[in-house]
């Protein structure tokens, strides 16, 4: 199952659309970290409203983007883990440390706004 | 649904037989129905079982009880009288009538109709048992359905009665356009922290909030599986996306996080819920100023 990977301004959009497996997650952190170069991103948004499990590897692979992404100078966001969701990542001790989460889409945009709407001026 | 097991424990006896003396010990009951309500309803009075309801109460019931109790002996199933017991349960429980009172009017009226049958076969010995044979297993799967009727019907009341109490006693509210307060008072054990954490969670979904203040200055002390639980609980939140604040920790409460060696990075604690709303206020960009400074 691939992600579509979208241009929306300076940031991608990724929206996760069901159970992704493990090699899934592999493409998709290339796509996205191969993309916010040619695109010249300044923000990732990963949606995973749709996701009712979120297991090791996939949590490993959401904080590797994270910090590659970082390195090739952009932001993430990971929007819309459900409630169950983040308990259960908890419980088992997968906290997504050092990456920003949001409640939706709209918050992820507002917040990326903020850090990257920096203008050059003389 | 259990049906009665009317079953002659004498083997000479068929067990035709036995369905024919039921009729029998039907009629009897029919027939004798006012004297042996009279004996039941004084028996009742003497021993003071009942004493929540009226005597023209206790009348009333007894009479329906008799006769349902009659009915089940004679259709030998027990649903109309499970029904009945379980109607008359949600009527007297409010009352304050206790598990002990119905029991014992059932077990009365049981006597009361065993002595009747010694009274009028006492001289055909034979007669007698076939008859208590088929009486008794009858007597006891009543009395054993009208006691557990009562006590399931006490049971789904307290059970309703916890949750609603459980519901109450952990309101997440909104102050602020996206800053919710959850303030825990009393014990928390290991259930009502689960259902503090859902109704967190999706109190946090639902209103969209952004930052929300857990006050636990009503909270004496808790466990280390507790205050694990409440770790966790935060960070839950802020993978919704949601910031918490903690407030009002007890110098027990603290040294209980120290000793199960939190993260404090993780958690951002203020001394009372004043302190918190006024961070939550600033992380939100809220200012707020008196009036005569404002006019100033």
């Amino acid at each position: 199952m691939q992600v579509p990977i979208l241009k929306q301004g300076a940031h991608l959009i990724a929206t996760v659309q069901s159970a992704l497996t493990d090699a899934d997650l592999v493409q998709l952190r290339d796509a996205i970290v191969e993309q916010v170069g040619r695109t010249r991103a300044r923000g990732v948004i990963i949606d995973v409203t749709a996701l009712d499990v979120v297991d090791s590897f996939a949590t490993a692979t959401m904080r590797d983007i994270a910090q590659m992404i970082r390195l090739r100078g952009a932001r993430t966001v990971i929007v819309g883990i459900q409630p169950e969701v983040a308990f259960a990542m908890v419980q088992m001790g997968l906290t997504l440390e050092g990456v920003t989460t949001t409640l939706d889409l709209e918050e992820a945009l507002e917040h990326l706004g903020e850090r990257t709407n920096g203008k050059v001026a003389r | 649904m259990t049906d009665l097991q009317i079953v002659p424990t004498d083997s000479k006896l068929p067990l035709d037989n036995s369905a024919a003396l039921m009729r029998e010990l039907v009629a009897h009951l029919r027939e004798n129905r006012t004297g042996l309500r009279e004996e039941w309803l004084r028996r009742i009075f003497e021993t003071e079982l009942l004493t929540a309801m009226t005597r023209e109460e206790v009348f009333a019931e007894a009479t329906s009880v008799y006769d349902s109790y009659v009915e089940a002996l004679e259709t030998r199933t027990l649903e109309t009288l499970q029904a009945y017991a379980q109607n008359l349960s949600e009527r007297i429980i409010p009352r304050g009538v206790e598990t002990h009172e119905v029991v014992g009017i059932v077990l009365l009226l049981r006597d009361v109709l065993a002595r009747s049958l010694f009274g009028k076969y006492h001289a055909n010995f034979k007669v007698l048992n076939a008859i208590l044979d088929a009486y008794e297993p009858a007597a006891n799967s009543i009395a054993i359905t009208v006691s557990v009727g009562f006590v399931q019907q006490r049971e789904r009341i307290i059970r309703e009665q916890q949750e609603a109490i459980r519901e109450l006693s952990t309101p997440v509210l909104q102050v602020r356009e996206r800053l919710l307060i959850l303030p825990i008072i009393g014990v928390i054990d290991p259930q009502r922290a689960r259902q503090l954490t859902e109704q967190l969670l999706r109190g946090i979904r639902a209103t969209r909030a952004k930052v929300v203040v857990i006050d636990i200055t009503g909270v004496a002390a808790m466990d280390a599986s507790v205050a694990n639980h409440l770790v966790q609980t935060v960070e839950a939140a802020r993978l919704l996306g949601a910031m918490v604040i903690v407030t009002g920790l007890s110098p027990e409460i603290a040294q209980t996080l120290v000793n199960i060696g939190v993260d404090l990075g993780k958690m951002n604690t203020v001394g009372d819920l004043q302190g918190g709303i006024e961070e939550a206020e600033r992380l939100l960009g809220y200012k707020v100023i008196p009036s005569e400074v404002a006019n100033a």
